[in-house]
């Protein structure tokens, strides 16, 4: 890394602001290297919960007294935050869902199926979670759809050779549609999103990028990556369960985009055979919305930019670094590159003779959480060879001591198996 | 690093000696010359898989039960006790063992009868709730198991196999 941050974070300040961090784990201070799969919630994401509820609640874009207006601007107001997050033109480019997972499922929908037709081409990756593979799955047994596949190299990168190659196909199996994560889940891997997406466009190949892991780190430039789609979670960024955003790039593509799921708020007509709809984004929000939780996901956002995203990065790159430095040498298998900088954040591993599950029972009764398991990732398992790993992940809250007793976990579980 | 390495009295209740011996050499690894029964189970959460399946003699006992067991330590040595609980019992012995190691697994007391044999070094996982469904996974797949051999049994049994179909075995 040649930035140096001007900003360096305090980490023990930022502990201060998330109580579960003072919690105690089976005796032990808790240790929590699980932030892949969900991020602690800072005192002011929480405050925001309850001030909503104790001061604010009513539905949204509903009723006319004063609580519903006094909600519907705070919710159109996260709206507004988001999309200055993003660095997106407008507040109606982001979408409110549940979720990465339901961001995805709205673009094979709402997209998919409007502009997909048998025997077209789908591009993903052998990398990709779970929510942005069976999605596709889907929509190919609902329209013929045809699935490939970038491959994985070895180090834990995408083949980009073969990537380019597939974006510059210009025969029958050229791409309409090219769906891929920013970041890996399980190698933490870094994709170069921007030159990707270039790369698409200038094919016409729509994209839709799966941003789960690469927006908990900072803000996230949807002009300057100039993705077609962006998905991504609240929960994963300091936010709440069960929100999260689909960004549409340009706002030309609600042009080629149908309503999805039927309901409240996404309507403008509705006689018993036969409806109209709102505009965008309401035409994609059925139903009510969970407003509290992205009225809160704005309140985690404004923690987030307080901070500095280098310094954030510098952080976890130093975390990550450690962390191979600590593991390498007990014999562990870590997939994924070697380069801390380009995988900052997570480390998956297989400890030889003993099974993830077996490491993160015994990692538990030392206060330490971390994920065993597939991650949701089983493609990109059995690409490696593995049944499952056991994954660290390092984020903004996190110290070199925690990295520490990650280490000294591992070396008493192996020993203990040894015995 | 030594210093931490020390023994994890806590976990001894789960990862008994007895159960990391079933750990390192899993019986029922051979595989089947022939199978009358068999299922692939998987537990969706953590990924791990189990193929088990099972050989019937004349005489109506389970005479070979291969397992292919990939998990941890406590799906493996569970399979592995499975392997010498139901080996040379009558499918209708076997699910009362299956019944038997379920209700232990899901709180109850080890009973006088069936003898579990090993199984009572199990035990410890109940204290490890998330942990009960990683014992349970070789027992559910036999569950399958026995279920396809009996399907199997029927079908020959049946003048025509197209109406089989929905039939509870």
């Amino acid at each position: 890394m040649t930035t140096v941050s001007a900003r360096p974070l305090d980490v023990a300040a930022i502990r201060r602001d998330f109580p579960i961090l003072s919690t105690e784990v089976n005796g032990r201070p808790l240790v929590y290297l699980d932030s892949a799969a969900t991020s602690q919630k800072p005192r002011q994401v929480i405050d925001a919960l309850t001030d909503f509820y104790s001061t604010s609640c009513a539905n949204v874009h509903r009723s006319v007294h004063h609580l519903a207006e006094r909600a519907t601007n705070k919710f159109e107001g996260a709206r507004a935050r988001v999309a200055r997050f993003v660095n997106v033109a407008t507040p109606e480019q982001i979408i409110w869902t549940r979720g990465t997972t339901e961001s995805i499922n709205l673009v094979a929908n709402a997209w998919g199926d409007r502009n997909l037709a048998a025997g077209d081409v789908v591009l993903l990756t052998e990398m990709d979670h779970h929510a942005n593979l069976v999605p596709w799955h889907l929509l190919a047994k609902r329209r013929g759809v045809k699935l490939q596949f970038v491959p994985v190299l070895d180090d834990g990168k995408l083949d980009l050779e073969f990537a380019h190659a597939r974006l510059a196909d210009d025969g029958p199996d050229r791409p309409k549609l090219f769906a891929f994560t920013a970041k890996s889940n399980v190698l933490g891997t870094e994709n170069p999103v921007a030159d990707l997406c270039r790369r698409a466009h200038a094919a016409g190949i729509v994209t839709v990028v799966d941003g789960a892991q690469s927006l908990p780190h900072g803000p996230v430039d949807v002009a300057a990556l100039g993705c077609d789609f962006l998905a991504f979670s609240a929960h994963k960024a300091l936010g709440p369960m069960g929100v999260g955003c689909l960004v549409v790039g340009r706002p030309a593509l609600y042009e080629r985009m149908d309503p999805w799921q039927g309901g409240g708020e996404m309507i403008r007509r509705v006689r018993l055979e036969d409806s109209t709809y709102a505009d965008p984004p309401l035409r994609f929000e059925a139903g009510t919305p969970s407003a509290a939780d992205a009225i809160a996901f704005a309140a985690a956002l404004d923690y987030l930019e307080a901070l500095d995203p280098v310094a954030i990065h510098e952080h976890e790159v130093r975390l990550t670094a450690l962390a191979l430095d600590l593991l390498r040498p007990m014999g562990l298998r870590i997939l994924g590159t070697d380069d801390p900088a380009q995988r900052a954040g997570i480390v998956a591993f297989d400890v030889p003779d003993v099974h993830p599950h077996d490491v993160a029972t015994l990692l538990d009764g030392r206060g330490i959480a971390v994920r065993a398991g597939h991650h949701c990732a089983q493609p990109l398992m059995r690409r490696f060879g593995v049944q499952a790993t056991t994954r660290a992940s390092f984020y903004l809250y996190n110290t070199e001591d925690e990295v520490r007793a990650l280490a000294e976990g591992l070396a008493a579980a192996m020993e203990y198996f040894r015995r | 690093m030594n210093s931490s390495s020390a023994p994890e009295p806590a976990f001894d209740a789960l990862y008994r000696d007895v159960i990391l011996d079933h750990y390192r050499a899993p019986h029922g690894k051979a595989k089947l010359a022939r199978i009358d029964g068999r299922a692939d189970g998987m537990n969706p959460i953590c990924g791990d898989e189990v193929d088990v399946h099972l050989a019937v003699s004349p005489d109506g006992r389970i005479e070979g039960v291969h397992l292919d067991s990939r998990g941890c330590a406590i799906s493996v040595s569970s399979g592995s006790i499975l392997y010498d609980l139901i080996i040379g019992t009558t499918p209708t012995e076997a699910r009362r063992i299956l019944a038997a190691v379920k209700a232990v697994l899901h709180g109850g007391d080890l009973p006088a009868e069936p003898n579990l044999g090993d199984f009572d070094a199990l035990e410890g996982v109940k204290k490890f709730p998330v942990r009960i469904k990683c014992a349970l996974l070789p027992w559910t797949t036999l569950d399958e198991a026995l279920r396809d051999l009996e399907s199997r049994a029927d079908a020959p049994a049946t003048s025509a196999p197209a109406t089989n179909e929905g039939k509870q075995s």
